[in-house]
């Protein structure tokens, strides 16, 4: 409806950017973490924080540039191998990262940063490198900041590189402009600039949107190759570029993540060349230069180094996990940025063709047209591509849990530092794939039970010490995929759950009768009581009593159940086992007086047909069902949705018994069930009844809206106000 | 939005959609409707008004159904497949409004719009934002928003 403001626009999408930024460089740094890093990881940091830096300064963003400055200046320290990344210095970098991620949001939110949250870290950060530089400085007292050590060879000598820079027409679009990029080169050393006309057509012929110059430049140069690469860092992409060092007679690749079109690669290349493999170490020689290595063939010169991915993209979705061994190469996946509310649509018109297509199918069956019959069997293609579409579109909608995993280990940072425990995080199948609404709903419930496993679930070090234990505790958060659910897990190696304190604490409340037997498992559910908190200090991180119970609402409101398991002495750990998708659900089509509801099967543990023997009657209006020893509150569904007055006899009748967590709940009597099949879940509007026990509608095949159950809040409302009953609706039509 | 939008064209004719409930000749400004449908049977939504009839699918949509003459308090008159259904949409909602018939399509000059008289205070007669004369017929002008539940209040 309003104009889009061009610059607001390109604003938010440099903050989309830095989000995908921030994660390389977290991942980066988890990798420093884990030990498994090599020059390029720093570099993938460094050129995060550098390209936020950049994009910043265009928008004026002061905060986020003197920030991502001073950060990126203790990076290149890193990069230079003049500062070694040790745990402390890496534990620092993510301190860092967390704040930098911080004051993106504010500049985002156009909020005015905290000084007092980014001094202290930048101060610790300058201290890392005064430290480092005094021992430098002594010799080198003008060193620029982004001067480059070569990790091999001697002192930087004066040498004779010969670049060729060909802009492609995007490099002007996009506002660039050669002659500054030029200068700067020259400020570098000497230089000799041949324009190379060769590409440029007649007057008639000019396309005055082409790019037809090209530039051969000759620098005589004692900086190394890093540098003049940074002259070009904006343009990458933009233009064709090639840098060949005379004086060593080798070739050095493009830039990194410069498209390979300037030095096509050898066609039996087994391991792509030049893009991917490490500037600094790379002997490969592109097809034009002058003077390749002699004797040494470009695809058997890569191999002999470890290529690594092309670290242009530090963006790309799937990169390494920091605990799994990293394959020797990672093509970057091609990756296209929607907006959500495209997906949304999409999502919604092929939830629309699969009611369609069950309408067609409906009506073609009751055409009674023969098995055989064309349409028929165009109709089972059909479906089956429906079926396809939908899986494929539900899948656009899935993102890897990475982001909210990175999140979490924020959170277990600001909580270790907090409580003063040392932990250690590791995540496992981060590339798990959940759909976005899960995800985004899953932050709260997963950092609450973050924070427990820290706060209350690892002991004290010293504790820990005394027990044997490392002194610093290790908190794990996995995903995986499993018979098609998403179970996601946190484990602690803590001390487990103290079950006859819990149980003690849950007699101390009243929750429990004093001296009750109970299984371990009946304990440790008691942690999921309203109103149930261990720990005897309130602290401001968890424990205000309203923590696994609501953990546990959450969950379930997601269709999920969460368990607990607890050895005393090794640990805790919490499973949460969620539905890959929250448009779709598996549902029991049952007959309420005349209606057609849907009761989802996950809530349903069994059904059974209605005998008037099994009935008891408790007061005038509650009635319960005797089931294998046990009495069940009975509703019928009809009466309680309001649907019809209640019956003289229920005979005939389907009893359905609603099952959560494995507890029975009640039962509910239906007319009858029609079947079982998956519903596309539809929302209802607000404002238009807001039954207890009515969670959402779908469509049917036959084109009738359905209404969805949801039978535990049904069997919860029921229990809170027995016997009441809504006044029947009018029977419509 | 629709007024701002009609008198930027003109700035004294509005285009209406009169429609019979319950005897009584009714109209909505036609920028507000998006379709008319045929009588579909609504499921019965428990706990809902006693004007709201239930929900119908409209291509992949449950939308639901407002019985206009419930929600006038004209008569309680049960649907049959006679019965149309106006879909309209206001702000981020769309509704059905069942009603008995649709009438016309009519230009009427803003001029010639009365507010309603000040005894229209009694409720099914505040939902009338003007009236109009056309052939002899009085035209009672609904101000939609007033129909709907207010969803900000009620999610709230």
């Amino acid at each position: 409806m309003t104009t889009p403001d061009p610059m607001a626009e390109i604003r938010a999408s440099f903050f989309v950017e830095c989000e995908e930024l921030m994660e390389a460089l977290q991942d980066g740094l988890t990798m420093l973490d884990g030990g498994d890093a090599d020059d390029e990881t720093v570099n993938i940091c460094f050129r995060a924080v550098h390209s936020m830096k950049g994009g910043a300064g265009a928008f004026g963003l002061d905060d986020l540039v003197r920030f991502s400055h001073r950060y990126e200046t203790v990076l290149d320290e890193v990069r230079a191998g003049r500062l070694e990344p040790g745990h402390d210095v890496v534990l620092l970098f993510m301190r860092a990262a967390d704040i930098l991620s911080d004051i993106v949001h504010y500049s985002r939110d156009g909020l005015p940063v905290d000084p007092d949250k980014v001094e202290p870290t930048l101060r610790e950060l300058e201290a890392l490198i005064s430290d480092e530089a005094e021992e430098e400085e002594a010799e080198v007292t003008d060193f620029q900041p982004m001067t480059l050590a070569l990790p091999f060879g001697g002192p930087p000598a004066d040498r004779v590189v010969r670049i060729r820079f060909a802009p492609e027409p995007d490099l002007f679009t996009s506002g660039n402009e050669p002659v500054h990029l030029l200068r700067a080169l020259a400020a570098l050393g000497e230089m000799q600039i041949t324009p190379d006309l060769s590409e440029v057509p007649t007057l008639d012929a000019l396309d005055p949107e082409a790019a037809c110059l090209a530039w051969e430049i000759v620098l005589t140069t004692n900086r190394d190759r890093a540098e003049i690469e940074e002259t070009f860092e904006f343009v990458e992409g933009l233009c064709k570029l090639s840098i060949c060092e005379e004086q060593s007679g080798l070739s050095l690749p493009c830039l990194p993540g410069l498209p390979p079109l300037a030095m096509p690669p050898a066609p039996d290349a087994g391991v792509s060349p030049s893009a991917e493999v490490r500037p600094r170490l790379t002997l490969t020689a592109p097809p034009d230069c002058s003077d390749p290595e002699e004797g040494t063939p470009p695809p058997d010169t890569a191999k002999t180094h470890a290529p690594q991915p092309a670290p242009a993209t530090p963006i790309a979705v799937e990169s390494p996990v920091a605990t799994a061994a990293r394959p020797a190469t990672t093509p970057p996946k091609a990756t296209v940025r929607v907006d959500l509310d495209r997906i949304e649509r999409l999502v919604n018109l092929v939830g629309e063709l699969v009611i369609n297509q069950a309408m067609l199918s409906q009506s073609v069956a009751q055409a009674g047209l023969p098995t055989n019959s064309p349409v028929v069997q165009g109709l089972e293609d059909f479906m089956q591509l429906t079926r396809d579409i939908q899986d494929s579109v539900m899948m656009i909608r899935a993102q890897p849990v990475k982001s909210l995993f990175q999140r979490l280990a924020r959170i277990v940072r600001d909580t270790s530092a907090a409580v003063g425990k040392p932990v250690r995080f590791v995540t496992r199948g981060e590339a798990t794939e959940v759909d976005k609404t899960v995800i985004e709903r899953l932050a709260d419930p997963l950092t609450h039970m973050i924070r427990n496993a820290v706060d209350h679930g690892l002991e004290r070090p010293e504790a820990r010490l005394a027990a044997g234990k490392p002194s610093e505790g290790c908190i794990t958060l996995s995903a995986a995929h499993r018979s098609g659910r998403v179970v996601i897990e946190v484990m602690d190696d803590g001390g487990g759950i103290d079950r006859p304190r819990v149980q003690a604490i849950a007699e101390e409340r009243g929750l429990i009768d004093p001296g009750q037997a109970m299984t371990d498992a009946e304990i440790d559910a008691l942690l999921f009581m309203p109103g149930f908190s261990t720990v005897k200090q309130v602290s401001n991180l968890s424990g205000r009593g309203v923590g696994m119970d609501v953990v546990r609402k959450s969950i379930q409101d997601l269709g999920g159940r969460v368990s607990i398991s607890s050895s005393p002495g090794k640990g805790t750990c919490f499973s949460i086992s969620l539905p890959l998708t929250l448009a779709v659900l598996d549902g029991m089509v049952v007959d309420v007086a005349g209606e057609a509801l849907v009761v989802p099967i996950g809530a349903i543990a069994e059904t059974m047909a209605y005998r008037e023997q099994d009935i008891r009657s408790v007061g005038p209006r509650t009635r319960v069902l005797h089931i294998r020893d046990s009495f069940v509150p009975l509703l019928d569904l009809g009466v309680e949705l309001g649907f019809r007055p209640a019956k003289e006899s229920n005979a005939g009748s389907v009893v359905l018994l609603v099952a959560n967590e494995g507890e029975t709940l009640g039962a509910l009597i239906v007319d009858a069930i029609h079947e079982q099949r998956q519903v596309v879940i539809k929302g209802l509007q607000q404002g238009y009844g807001n039954a207890p026990g009515i969670a959402a509608a779908t469509i049917l095949g036959d084109g009738q809206v359905a209404l969805i159950l949801d039978p535990v809040d049904m069997m919860a409302k029921a229990g809170t106000r027995p016997g009441q009953t809504q006044p029947a609706l009018a029977p419509t039509g | 939005m629709t007024d701002v939008a009609a008198t930027a064209v003109e700035a004294t004719e509005r285009e209406l959609l009169s429609f019979r409930v319950g005897g009584q000749e009714y109209c909505v400004d036609i920028m507000s409707v998006r379709e008319i449908r045929g009588w579909t049977r609504p499921t019965p939504v428990p706990g809902s008004p006693h004007w709201v009839r239930g929900v119908i699918n409209l291509r992949g949509t449950v939308l639901p159904i407002v019985d206009l003459a419930r929600r006038l308090g004209i008569s309680a008159e049960d649907a049959s497949d006679r019965n149309v259904i106006i879909v309209v949409h206001l702000g981020q909602q769309t509704v059905g409004l069942l009603v008995d018939a649709v009438s016309d399509i009519l230009s009427i000059a803003e001029n010639d719009m009365r507010p309603p008289p000040d005894i229209a205070s009694r409720e099914g007669e505040t939902f009338i934002k003007a009236l109009t004369v056309v052939e002899e017929r009085m035209l009672r002008v609904l101000e939609l928003a007033s129909l709907l539940p207010d969803t900000g209040r009620e999610a709230a």
